[in-house]
């Protein structure tokens, strides 16, 4: 990792009004990203992964949107940009993929066109070399024909398709930091193993940075450097892969391991779950916003705990728990089936 | 793409039969309905009669009437009026379809540039108090009667302030033939344009509005905008186009009812002796042969623009394309 990061995320804190209050979407996110790295933010539905990369690349739109914070993006701070600024970032500095390929494509496009009219916008060539370019991106993510299929529709295409095509989109101008939104969600296990493969192929080949926004924490496994948590607008823990899976530090991201199913572990009778609901985010508690969910709670807790290194070096966590205490703890949490074949 | 397009007109021509049969029947042979005592005149004898069912050949069977009638209509073209002895149907038609297809097509232009200005207006200034102006004026538009505009108009052009330097140029109302004096064809059709396209705009600006917005929040513009794309092209490219497909079809529909005589209306109000005008007398005298004519006239543009919003459908929308 070098010195200076690509991007970096100050406290950004995203809410929207609504009818019924003031929604605290993002809490005060700090991240950062180096060239070439790729990181994983891992969350559930509403945890506000989404909502905290849109903001950087200034996709939402919505007028009832606020936005604090600063996200610097070779040292430029993004939030402060024109909209034409905000342009020229997109597609070449910053590129994004979405979750559903079957809507993110505009249906009455065809593909080609959709892929050269983004190159066009940033570069200064003819049509024709745009065309060209579209069809080599086609055959570089991995669709058969891609001579013939550049002039397809959107609809004439499989889920998987459509991704690849989306993939090849965002890839065709070179951008230093690749956002995927949650990029296997709405595709077949099997197909989802695939476009991992490319997405890993295509940062291996360009050393392109890459954001994986998922639910799913075999997805980051497979592809992250270092890895961040979200809960409820909050980063509740953030390290390196290898930390964060092995010496997990919040029982949020315990509750996380210990949903998985593992095959080299003895076959738990169900999969363990975490119990409740998140807390809405009109009203998040004044303390730890996972408390009412954790089985470890205790005084401390009703006080908000900050993001710190509390292990070492670059592992932060928002745990009021000591990390001595931790150890025993998690393993009870990740594992409980071990407790039961010990005895 | 281009056998879908033969074969949807081929279609129409079905259609078109099919219509015609109907409406013969419902004109000529609905019982109570004969057409030889509306040609006779009052009181005629029986020997009259027989000697007109002779005549015209209403003695023969169903399907041969039927076809001596379009016979008549579309081959010799020398259908006569009942109610106007001598007078020939199809050429007063054709006479009276330039007046028509002026008045609608200017008004067409008016109305699809003004209500795409209006629905993009609207859209793009939602959240703003222009939206919500505009889209009372909208409805303001729908609301208003084409014949109480009309007659407003007039008052307004041909009356009070007719000698004031505002509405001077406005011709006395009715219809100058464009080849006769482009210049006066003009200035006495630009009133009626205005208030026949007064409804449409307001209709389609609020229908286009609903589009735009509809379409704003799809995922493909999200995407359009993550691509670096100037935010014109992302409106005209993305939105714009997708947001089309409904206005297009309102437009075939309700262009093809005007020319076929849904201008009727505007026709009259403004002396403008058009098609409509003309259905409107043969429905007053029960003219058979010009009602038989003008409707299937009718028929024929609107199901030449059912056929092409069909056509145009597909065009705009590649996923209802036949492969």
């Amino acid at each position: 990792m070098t010195g200076e990061p690509l991007l970096e995320v100050r406290d950004l804190r995203v809410s929207f009004r609504t009818e019924d209050g003031l929604v605290q979407a993002v809490d005060g996110v700090s991240l950062s990203l180096s060239e070439g790295e790729t990181l994983g933010i891992v969350g559930e539905s509403g945890s506000g992964k989404s909502v905290t990369m849109m903001s950087v690349m200034r996709l939402i739109n919505d007028p009832n949107a606020r936005f604090e914070g600063e996200v610097l993006f070779k040292g430029h701070d993004l939030m402060t940009l024109n909209p034409e600024q905000i342009r020229e970032v997109r597609g070449t500095g910053i590129a994004m993929i979405f979750q559903d390929p079957m809507t993110s494509l505009n249906p009455v496009h065809r593909v080609g066109k959709q892929i050269a009219e983004q190159i066009l916008a940033h570069q200064d060539i003819s049509k024709q070399a745009a065309r060209a370019r579209a069809i080599d991106l086609l055959a570089a993510v991995g669709i058969p024909q891609p001579a013939e299929r550049v002039d397809n529709y959107p609809h004439e295409f499989s889920g998987g398709m459509r991704q690849r095509v989306m993939i090849a989109m965002a890839v065709s101008c070179n951008p230093d930091i690749l956002i995927a939104d949650e990029p296997t969600t709405a595709l077949d296990v099997t197909i989802q193993a695939q476009i991992l493969k490319l997405l890993r192929k295509l940062r291996n080949d360009f050393g392109t940075a890459v954001v994986l926004i998922t639910h799913d924490m075999g997805v980051v496994a497979d592809m992250a450097d270092r890895i961040a948590v979200m809960y409820a607008g909050r980063i509740v823990e953030q390290g390196t892969r290898r930390e964060v899976f092995y010496d997990a530090q919040h029982p949020y991201t315990w509750g996380l391991l210990g949903s998985i199913a593992r095959l080299d572990r003895p076959k738990p009778r169900r999969l363990a779950t975490i119990p409740g609901q998140p807390p809405s985010l009109l009203r998040l508690p004044e303390g730890c916003a996972f408390g009412d969910r954790c089985a470890h709670r205790f005084d401390l807790c009703d006080e908000r705990p900050p993001l710190l290194a509390r292990v070492d070096g670059n592992h932060l966590d928002a745990c009021h728990l000591e990390p001595k205490q931790k150890k025993e703890l998690r393993e009870t949490t990740i594992h409980p089936e071990l407790i039961g074949t010990a005895e | 793409m281009l056998t879908f397009i033969i074969r949807r007109l081929l279609w129409t021509v079905l259609v078109m039969f099919v219509i015609t049969v109907i409406v013969y029947i419902i004109f000529f042979k609905t019982p109570g309905v004969d057409p030889a005592r509306a040609i006779a005149g009052r009181n005629p004898s029986a020997q009259v009669i027989a000697e007109i069912r002779e005549q015209f050949g209403l003695n023969k069977p169903l399907p041969v009437q039927y076809a001596l009638m379009m016979k008549s209509l579309f081959v010799t073209r020398d259908l006569v009026s009942y109610s106007n002895q001598g007078l020939k149907v199809v050429p007063e038609i054709a006479a009276a379809t330039p007046a028509t297809l002026s008045l609608v097509f200017g008004a067409a232009v008016i109305w699809v540039v003004a209500s795409i200005a209006v629905g993009v207006a609207a859209a793009l200034l939602r959240g703003t108090v222009f939206d919500p102006l505009l889209m009372v004026a909208a409805l303001i538009g729908v609301s208003a009667p084409v014949f109480w505009v009309g007659q407003v108009a007039n008052m307004i052009t041909q009356g009070s302030l007719h000698d004031t330097f505002l509405f001077s140029w406005v011709p006395p109302l009715g219809y100058t033939p464009f080849t006769q004096d482009p210049a006066l064809w003009f200035k006495g059709l630009v009133i009626p344009w205005i208030t026949l396209s007064i409804l449409y705009i307001g209709l389609y600006g609020r229908v286009l509005r609903a589009n735009i917005i509809e379409t704003q929040n799809e995922d493909f513009i999200r995407t359009a905008r993550a691509k670096g794309i100037p935010e014109r092209q992302v409106l005209v490219r993305h939105t714009l186009r997708t947001s089309m497909i409904t206005f297009v079809s309102l437009f075939g529909l309700d262009f093809g009812a005007l020319v076929a005589g849904g201008a009727l209306l505007t026709e009259v109000v403004f002396g403008i002796h058009g098609v409509g005008f003309l259905a409107y007398q043969g429905f007053i005298n029960l003219d058979l042969p010009t009602i038989m004519a003008t409707v299937v006239y009718g028929a024929f543009f609107i199901v030449l623009a059912n056929a092409l919003v069909d056509i145009a459908y597909a065009w705009l929308d590649p996923r209802i394309r036949p492969t």
